[in-house]
């Protein structure tokens, strides 16, 4: 490492960690932006004219004539990120093995300096952010590598990869931003992106408006997470991550009102972006956009923002203590709550979108309960099965799309009901997803066991501190059981049993390109090894380790105790260790085999379940509308709620604003402004009469009046 | 014997101006004018500014009122113009502005001799003295042609102008 | 005979005054003004008499302005009876947009 970085970086001390270029990994998106912008702009622009022209060119037409502005994106937007990962990957292996207690921060400029404020223009390295940086740039580049294949018919391709490129590079200056306000650019920056990529077939109202949904419900967040920055601008006087955390034990007294609020409103925050119960509206909404896009954003990166927020300002949380209860509570109530409205949903990225928010839940029951470093492994290992997941869901609806357009059939291709028995179609996407199945469903050996499950635990073992937690508890094994239900449903509704796509489109339905098997296949391996990298001793040393012969390790738990020891240790003074089995007792071991029997159970039960019942195409098939299942599969009304106590009042309150405040105060005062000024203007001509006389005689008037001044 | 002249001039020129300004035909209003414009020249030789009366006389009711007669001639306005006077409210505010202005005037006009600053003035015997040394036309002439030079060379070119003007304005269009 | 010189003055120009109020006629309007200098050009000479001889000097100039005045405004007054064929001011009314 240090041979590689001889002569390209200036050294400092950094513990003997040598960070390599790290602006250059910031960078590097942002060019692909720019160069993919241009390409974007020419092939918006030569689109028009060809519309202008009259001969609106068919989407088959483009293939046979590949344009440069459909080759180059093809090259620079996966480029970018290859080589983003690739700098990511060397910085990573340069900090394996370097003791680094103190985060390396890289300044190139003073953005701002106003008054007390200095906001240096810095990036942070340091265990979280690299772990970030991993699977941002390494998810991230498989999803570039899978949107190539699935994007390449549409017109906007260059587009598309302009806007990925650019969140990328904004995802990236969240999580290696020094300071809060460098995190924040990051933070509004991957919403913008979300807003664009959403609506990026905006030629659909529906999508657009679910742009702006996600959007508009993300402020509420980042209200939050602004609140907080000027609390802690206010008590601390710099916004700098090092120098908060540092003093922070020292300035906010611990459980205090000052370190409650901040945590509050960090979570607020936290909970818009990371779509949390009860801003999680948006998420579903969210599946508008392109499938790799739900994918990378919506299910990898950005959304974990919240996580890693809460992970970043872990020392914050430790000393809320009631912060982080509400941290790890509404995880738990959004985990259940999600995974309750994907038992009902049809649509394959609708019960996808509900995992993720459920998922996400669970990160955020982890980092609530001190668990930070499980926590950002399963944040770790979500990335992984979800991406693989969203991208398997992508390819099945890539291969239906064609099979519905091929014969001109006007069927949802994303409604699971018009599936089934692809698994003779799309052998591979089949099976890459059963692996991502089991994983989220937490059997072992696949990634989810071993992060989904010690997350119940440390919510299990947080149980002595309050009864709080033993229902957050109940709540986790419940949300887990769930999970590994409906994904089951979703795989046995998708792959297994009779196909119902009709006879005549099953014809076409065939395996997606290399370009997206590819990223399946290395995403399937990673859900099943991605795990591997976390094990607690007791369970290395058992069966599920293989008896300590398979390469696993507690990696992951050593690699992030520099960023978490404060927090750790402020935990550790004012709550005691808690005990070291669960509350029911028992030890890892124990627990791991009731996790992954009980998980294994519901997946084979409801397989058999699902299998068993008539499944119809959802032409054929009528909503349910009463009972426990129509609750459901309206999403617990939640929307309809939303509408009618807040977006109907608030229209109705912007209405009257509108036609009273606006049209009737204000406009009326200008007009009247107005009205009185002609009136004036009117009765001031009426002296302009244009005869000399009158003139005359006004002259006169002021001759006297002059006179009467001069005299009296 | 000047008092007397004093008064007679002065009941002829308000009786002139005031046959200008309610004559109905122009050219009596006119002819009033003139006689107003004689009894002032007399004011004038009483006030010791015989030059000024002539110029009066010679420029005024002269070449001016002459002027005036042409144009209305040159227009054919020389008959009884009914509407030319106004009537009603009109005549009532205009007589009430004349009246307060008079009034004001009036008042204060009368005792200016008593006025601190009538005091100070030199008196008629300075300027009888002036005129025993240099006769009239050396009195005006001596300032006009030295102090005020400046300005009388920029009335030449005024006049100038006026004629140019007058002419430009005047003539038919081509 | 100072104060009943200016008095005099002063009534003649309210005379003058007077006739550009109640008059129509634009040449009889213009006279009453040439009137209203006149008034001023006797309390100018009046008080020449007291205070110095540039009273005179500054009638000499009023007189001359006057000509310039006269010939100037009766050019404008024939321009605009070629026009209106009238000299009756109630026609005017260009001063008004």
């Amino acid at each position: 490492m240090g041979l590689l970085t001889t002569g390209l970086v200036a050294q400092d001390a950094g513990g003997g960690f040598d960070p390599l270029l790290p602006g250059l990994i910031v960078l590097l998106p942002f060019l692909g932006f720019v160069a993919n912008g241009i390409l974007a702009l020419v092939a918006g622009t030569r689109g028009a004219a060809r519309v202008r022209a009259g001969n609106e060119a068919s989407e088959t037409a483009d293939n046979t004539k590949r344009t440069l502005t459909q080759t180059l994106p093809t090259w620079i937007g996966p480029g970018v990120m290859l080589a983003a990962f690739i700098l990511t990957l060397l910085n990573f292996v340069g900090l394996l093995g370097v003791e680094l207690t103190e985060p390396v921060i890289r300044s190139y400029w003073t953005w701002m300096a106003t008054g007390t404020l200095t906001v240096e223009a810095a990036l942070q390295l340091d265990q979280l952010s690299l772990i970030m940086m991993m699977v941002v740039t390494g998810v991230g580049f498989l999803i570039h590598v899978f949107s190539v294949g699935y994007m390449k018919e549409d017109p906007g391709y260059a587009r598309y990869f302009a806007y990925l490129n650019l969140f990328v590079f904004f995802m990236l200056t969240l999580v290696m931003g020094a300071n809060f306000p460098m995190m924040f650019v990051g933070w509004e920056g991957v919403g913008l992106c979300s807003y664009l990529l959403i609506g990026f077939w905006f030629q659909d109202r529906e999508k657009a408006d679910a742009g702006k949904k996600a959007f508009i419900v993300n402020r509420i967040g980042d209200f939050g997470l602004l609140m907080a920055m000027f609390m802690l601008f206010a008590l601390f006087g710099t916004l700098d991550y090092v120098a908060i955390f540092e003093a922070a034990p020292e300035v906010m007294a611990y459980g205090g009102f000052a370190a409650t609020a901040i945590a509050l409103f960090l979570l607020l925050g936290a909970i818009g972006k990371s779509a949390q119960v009860p801003l999680y509206v948006w998420l579903p909404d969210a599946m508008a956009g392109p499938t790799p896009v739900s994918a990378l954003i919506h299910a990898a990166t950005m959304v974990t923002a919240g996580v890693y927020l809460v992970a970043r300002a872990s020392v914050l949380f430790a000393l809320a203590p009631v912060g982080a209860a509400a941290v790890a509570t509404v995880g738990a109530v959004t985990a259940l709550f999600a995974a309750t409205i994907a038992l009902q949903q049809y649509d394959i990225k609708k019960v996808l979108a509900y995992s993720t928010v459920s998922q996400l839940g669970f990160m955020f029951m982890a980092v609530g309960v001190g668990a930070y470093a499980a926590g950002v492994f399963h944040l770790m290992t979500h990335a992984f099965f979800k991406a693989l997941l969203f991208l398997g869901a992508g390819a099945v609806i890539h291969s239906m799309h064609h099979a519905l357009h091929a014969t001109h059939k006007d069927w949802d291709a994303q409604d699971m009901r018009n599936m089934g028995g692809l698994r003779r179609f799309m052998p591979v996407t089949w099976i890459t997803m059963w692996a991502a199945t089991l994983a989220i469903a937490g059997v072992w050996p696949f990634a989810g066991f071993f992060s989904k499950d010690e997350i119940i635990w440390f919510v299990g073992t947080s149980a002595p501190a309050s009864a709080l937690y033993v229902v957050l508890w109940a709540m986790a094994i419940a949300t887990a059981l769930l999970t590994a239900f409906y994904m089951t449903r979703l795989m046995v509704m998708t792959f297994h049993g009779s196909n119902r796509t009709g006879e005549g489109e099953r014809g076409h339905l065939h395996e997606a390109p290399l370009s997206m098997t590819v990223p399946l296949g290395i995403l399937a391996v990673l859900s099943v090894v991605g795990g591997w990298v976390n094990v607690p001793g007791s369970i290395r040393e058992s069966i599920f380790g293989g008896f300590g012969l398979l390469p696993m390790s507690d990696w992951l738990d050593r690699w992030m105790e520099p960023v978490t020891a404060s927090a750790q240790a402020i935990r550790l003074e004012q709550m005691g260790a808690y005990a070291s089995t669960a509350p029911v007792g028992g030890g890892h071991v124990v627990w791991g085999a009731i996790a992954t029997g009980l998980a294994l159970a519901v997946v084979l039960v409801g397989a058999r379940l699902v299998a068993s019942r008539e499944i119809r195409p959802a032409t054929e098939s009528e909503a349910p509308a009463t009972g426990i299942r129509g609750l459901l599969y309206n999403k617990w009304y939640v929307d309809e709620f939303y509408d009618r106590f807040i977006v109907k009042p608030v229209v109705g309150l912007s209405r009257f604003c509108w036609r009273w405040i606006d049209q009737v105060l204000i406009d009326g005062t200008v007009n009247a402004v107005g009205t009185v000024s002609r009136g004036l203007g009117w009765f001031g001509s009426l002296f302009q009469t244009g005869q000399i006389n009158t003139y005359a005689f006004i002259v006169t008037l002021g001759a006297l009046a002059l006179l009467g001044v001069l005299i009296f | 014997m000047v008092d007397i002249l004093f008064f007679v001039f002065a009941a002829t020129a308000v009786g002139g101006a005031l046959g200008v300004v309610l004559q109905k035909n122009p050219v009596s209003s006119l002819l009033f004018m003139v006689g107003t414009l004689a009894s002032l020249a007399g004011l004038f030789v009483l006030m010791e500014a015989h030059f000024l009366a002539a110029i009066q006389v010679i420029v005024y009711a002269g070449a001016i009122m002459v002027l005036f007669l042409f144009v209305i001639m040159l227009l054919n306005l020389g008959h009884d113009y009914r509407d030319d006077l106004k009537t009603g409210l009109g005549m009532f505010t205009a007589f009430a502005a004349a009246g307060a202005l008079a009034g004001v005037l009036v008042s204060q006009l009368r005792g200016v001799e008593e006025t601190p600053l009538a005091q100070h003035f030199p008196g008629p015997d300075a300027l009888d003295q002036l005129l025993a040394e240099q006769g009239i036309i050396g009195a005006i002439a001596h300032p006009l042609f030295t102090d005020y030079v400046v300005a009388f060379e920029l009335v030449g070119i005024l006049l100038l102008v006026a004629l140019v003007g007058a002419i430009v304005i005047a003539k038919r269009r081509v | 005979m100072l104060a009943e010189a200016l008095v005099l003055s002063a009534i003649l120009f309210v005379i003058g005054t007077t006739g550009v109020l109640i008059r129509r006629n634009a040449i009889i309007m213009f006279l009453c003004v040439e009137l209203q200098l006149n008034a001023v050009n006797l309390s100018f000479v009046a008080l020449s008499q007291y205070i110095g001889i540039e009273g005179q000097v500054f009638v000499f100039f009023i007189m001359t302005v006057a000509a310039a005045e006269a010939a100037v405004g009766l050019a404008i007054i024939i321009s605009i009876f070629r026009h209106y064929e009238t000299v009756n001011v109630d026609n005017f009314n260009l001063l008004k947009w």
